[in-house]
């Protein structure tokens, strides 16, 4: 029993030796590299996290930043849209006005070389009649004047309707 | 290993049953003395009358100690018949005190011992080696070596203690005498525990060693192997332990902290293996106080003037008080690392004891032989319930090892603490 609780002097002397021989070398050549590894690797890590961390925001930011531009450049195309439809409607309506004075205008050129010709061609039509009832009334008198008593009595007539009486 | 345990506790029966004597029962690593308790007391005389025809009775002085009279159909003289009656008797605490206290060789199982060096420095005559093996008449009672150089060594099987009870030499001790005249001898062998201690050191420096040059190799990499399998550990003990414990100066501290952990949680287990000669390493006061004494120095050398001046002048608290508290705290500075080992011995002990006490119930229920039913019948409780305590004492090992390491590291927090509030 007495073994049990003394502590023996061979034990102790080789627990001492080589525990601390251990340490030492353990120190020296295990635990320095595998807690030095065990810490850069934890720092290696918490670097790459932030840096994941880091570049998510800046994704973010670059996604918000592109919807906006986005945003504005729908913007832009509307209104260069809006502004092209305005300006052809402007200048289609201003065809058409343009288009309706000539077409007036020349509608107007139209009539009144319309209305000359009619009374160019009433005022011809007038000498043409004149002419041709002449030519009938020549015509006419020739027949009734063949015969030289158709004469006297023409002439006779002609006397006696006269206002000299 | 349960299903070993349980063929064993068969074989056990058989032999008991069968043959009277248990040659086949010293198989049992644990078992060795367990057969004195078999041996019945015909068959017992039986053989001392045939094989011990001519022994000399009065020799009988190396022999009456029950427990190791075991191997009586062995060759060695000294047998005289008026110790039967007590030798037939089975002696569960000396059984147990045998397995759990240091060896000069490490017992496999019945007979074979594995031999280990012993180294002996005697004053006047300088450092002896020899193998134990030299030392003759195993297991059975002291064993005498007579060196050629005229020193003859005795390994004490008792205690031994003179006429007033002073202990001149504990169990298992060797002590030399040289013409007769009695020699101051200090014992450095290697012992049972020694040699584990140091088959673990090694261990431990091949496992640590290999896992740094993986780490050295591909920095930064994920852990693969061995490294997989201690990262954990060694990360719990920085991460739970250490740094809680001490703060930043934990890093100093962290060498200390591991190789103790590993080298407790690693002896531990040894303990646990079965026949493989019942290694007790962290059961050994030997090897705690060496550990607990670390601990001290670690502690007090880097005590910084909080520390002391918390045990020297105790702050905030009336000097009536003072008096009291301070020789309090100036003796927790030896009782702290004391119960760091006193705690460390006595759990793994315990369990070794716990595991021998079970087997041994077997034997004596079993009575010497003449109870096979109530033998058996134990056998199977305790089979069971050292199949229980098996899982337990893992966890035990686990649980003194992380505890003793803890505590240090409180410790050395306590010592190193900056004080953040006065």
């Amino acid at each position: 029993m007495g073994a049990l609780l003394t502590p023996a002097f061979g034990t102790v002397f080789w627990a001492s030796i080589a525990f601390l021989v251990v340490l030492m070398l353990l120190r020296r050549f295990a635990w320095g590299p595998i807690l030095q590894a065990l810490s850069d690797r934890e720092e290696t890590i918490t670097g790459a996290l932030d840096e994941a961390k880091k570049v998510r925001l800046e994704m973010a930011e670059l996604a918000s930043s592109n919807e906006s531009q986005l945003k504005e450049a729908r913007a832009e195309r509307d209104r260069m849209l809006r502004e092209a439809r305005e300006m052809v409607d402007k200048m289609i309506s201003e065809a058409k006005g343009k288009a309706k004075e000539e077409a007036d205008k020349e509608v107007a050129s139209a009539k009144d070389a319309i209305a000359l010709e009619r009374k160019a061609a009433i005022v011809e039509l007038k000498a043409e009649v004149g002419t041709l009832s002449l030519e009938i009334a020549e015509r006419l008198l020739r027949d009734q004047l063949k015969s030289t008593d158709e004469q006297q009595a023409l002439v006779n007539r002609l006397i006696d309707e006269s206002p000299l009486n | 290993m349960n299903r070993l345990i349980l063929s064993l506790v068969v074989l056990v029966a058989f032999a008991v049953s069968s043959t009277g004597t248990v040659a086949v029962a010293q198989d049992h690593g644990h078992a060795d003395h367990a057969e004195g308790a078999d041996h019945d007391h015909a068959a017992h005389a039986e053989e001392a009358d045939t094989d011990h025809a001519a022994h000399d009775h009065a020799d009988g002085a190396d022999h009456d100690h029950a427990t190791h009279a075991e191997e009586a159909d062995a060759d060695h003289s000294g047998h005289d018949h008026a110790d039967h009656a007590e030798s037939k008797e089975f002696k569960a605490g000396d059984f147990i005190i045998h397995h759990i206290a240091d060896a000069h060789d490490i017992h496999l199982f019945g007979d074979v011992h594995i031999p280990l060096p012993v180294i002996l420095y005697i004053e006047g005559h300088g450092l002896k080696v020899f193998m134990s093996s030299a030392l003759e008449g195993h297991g059975h009672g002291d064993r005498h070596y007579d060196a050629s150089e005229g020193v003859s060594y005795t390994m004490h099987a008792e205690d031994v203690v003179d006429a007033e009870g002073v202990a001149l030499a504990s169990a298992g001790s060797i002590s030399a005498a040289f013409n007769g005249q009695k020699l101051s001898v200090w014992d450095v062998s290697i012992t049972k525990s020694v040699f584990g201690m140091l088959m673990i050191l090694s261990i431990m420096i091949w496992m640590f060693g290999s896992i740094a040059s993986q780490y050295k190799k591909n920095p930064g990499s994920a852990p693969k192997g061995m490294a997989n399998a201690l990262e954990p550990l060694i990360l719990f003990i920085r991460d739970e332990i250490a740094k809680p414990s001490i703060g930043d100066k934990a890093d100093k501290f962290m060498p200390f902290l591991l190789t103790s952990f590993f080298f407790i949680f690693f002896c531990n287990l040894l303990g646990l293996v079965p026949f493989l000669g019942g290694f007790n390493i962290t059961g050994t006061i030997g090897v705690t106080i060496v550990l607990a004494t670390l601990v001290f120095l670690l502690t007090n050398l880097n005590g910084n003037k909080h520390y002391w001046g918390h045990i020297m002048w105790p702050p905030g608290v009336p000097l009536p008080v003072k008096l009291i508290l301070v020789p309090i705290e100036v003796f927790g500075i030896i009782m702290k690392p004391t119960v760091l080992m006193i705690r460390l011995t006595a759990n793994i002990s315990a369990g070794h004891i716990i595991i021998l006490a079970f087997s041994s119930l077997i034997f004596i229920f079993g009575n010497g032989g003449e109870a096979i039913g109530a033998g058996t019948g134990m056998g199977v409780f305790s089979t069971l319930f050292m199949i229980f305590m098996y899982g337990l004492e893992l966890l035990v090992a686990f649980l003194q090892a992380f505890v003793f390491t803890l505590l240090a590291a409180i410790y050395f927090g306590d010592a190193t603490h900056e004080p953040a509030h006065h």
